[in-house]
């Protein structure tokens, strides 16, 4: 049974500018996602952080297991040709 | 403003040089500062929350609308200061006036009562200032005309959070909606004065400096049932009142709202922070 007397949690993302991916800024209490929404722009928004809000209920978001992180993260280590930098960037390009 | 405008300087002495209109400074005077001591002390008393609200998020947004609404006093200040040509600036204005020259509306300056009393007040306000500036944006005088269009984003969103909490209370537990009906019974008469149509008032509807207050209170009133109806909150019976704040003829509680706000001013003339 979900206690009434607490707001839930919601995680915040903003979008900086049009382009951009909304980013997660912090967390926050409200009564609802409405309400969730005002509180994301008065507390993030106030010095122009954002043209866009997304709010999420907190209890919504599935997280990877911090004693998992040797086996989830690790076997990536030693595969450095995953990364793109073997490849020569014609100077036309610029923005990559 | 333009006072150095040749066309302004060579053929009026007392009418404001901006604008297509030529009322007199000290009507328009008058009127510029009923707006902003409106938005100021609605300000003071929302900053009264800070560090108080039911909640720290809520205590930002209570500030953020408080600001909002100082910023609006500061431009409507300096531009009846200006009006005036006696060299007051917004700072003389706000802290150097007697209550007796003060010109809002006393609803503003009723208490802040619990979370529900005060949202209640600011619905009120929120949507007649909404109705208000949005037909101001096409005064005839330029420099209220160009105010109005920035304070309308703002109002917009003060409505939006204070009719947001209204229908919450409104429409949540038994208790927070009887509270917040009781509020509205309270503050419910004090609304008449806003829309009660003096000579002043007049005279900037004639002029097309401001919209005609009959008109504002069509427009006010279906803003506002249609938030008390989702609210599921009752519309209290109209009664003929007769407030003056807009004249000058506060309730007790302005005093103690100046008392504060001017305190420092008073004991440290100009100082500064």
């Amino acid at each position: 049974m979900e206690d009434k007397r607490q707001w839930p949690l919601y995680e915040v993302f903003i979008r900086a500018r049009g382009g951009l991916d909304h980013k997660h800024v912090g967390s926050l209490h409200a009564a609802d996602a409405n309400m969730a929404v005002d509180h994301a722009r008065d507390l993030y928004t106030r010095r122009q952080e954002g043209v866009s809000i997304w709010v999420v209920p907190s209890k919504a978001i599935v997280a990877s297991d911090p004693t998992e992180t040797d086996s989830l993260f690790e076997p990536a280590r030693d595969k450095i040709y995953r990364h793109p930098t073997f490849y020569e960037i014609p100077d036309e390009v610029k923005t990559l | 403003m333009s006072l150095g405008s040749p066309a302004a300087d060579a053929h009026t002495v007392d009418a404001p040089t901006v604008g297509g209109h030529t009322v007199d400074s000290q009507s328009l005077f008058r009127y510029v500062l009923r707006l902003g001591d409106l938005s100021l002390v609605l300000g003071q008393r929302l900053g009264e929350w800070v560090g108080h609200s039911p909640a720290l998020e809520e205590d930002l947004g209570v500030a953020n609308v408080a600001l909002d609404l100082i910023g609006q006093a500061r431009l409507l200040l300096t531009y009846a200061g200006e009006v005036e040509g006696r060299g007051r600036d917004e700072d003389k204005l706000a802290y150097l006036r007697e209550q007796g020259a003060y010109f809002n509306a006393i609803l503003a300056e009723q208490p802040n009562g619990d979370f529900g009393q005060t949202i209640v007040r600011q619905v009120l306000i929120d949507a007649f200032q909404l109705e208000l500036f949005e037909r101001m944006t096409t005064s005839l005088d330029a420099r209220l005309a160009a105010i109005a269009a920035k304070s309308v984003k703002e109002i917009r969103y003060h409505l939006r959070y204070s009719s947001g909490w209204l229908v919450r209370l409104g429409d949540g537990t038994e208790e927070s909606h009887d509270r917040v009906q009781s509020a509205l019974e309270l503050l419910w008469p004090y609304t008449v004065e806003l829309f009660a149509e003096d000579d002043l008032d007049r005279l900037m509807a004639d002029s097309g400096i401001a919209p005609r207050l009959s008109e504002v209170h069509d427009a006010w009133i279906l803003s506002i049932e249609a938030i008390l109806s989702e609210a599921t909150l009752k519309r209290p019976a109209d009664r003929p009142h007769a407030w003056h704040g807009k004249r000058g003829q506060h309730s007790e509680h302005l005093g103690y709202i100046l008392a504060e706000m001017q305190y420092l001013q008073r004991a440290y003339p100009d100082a500064r922070w």
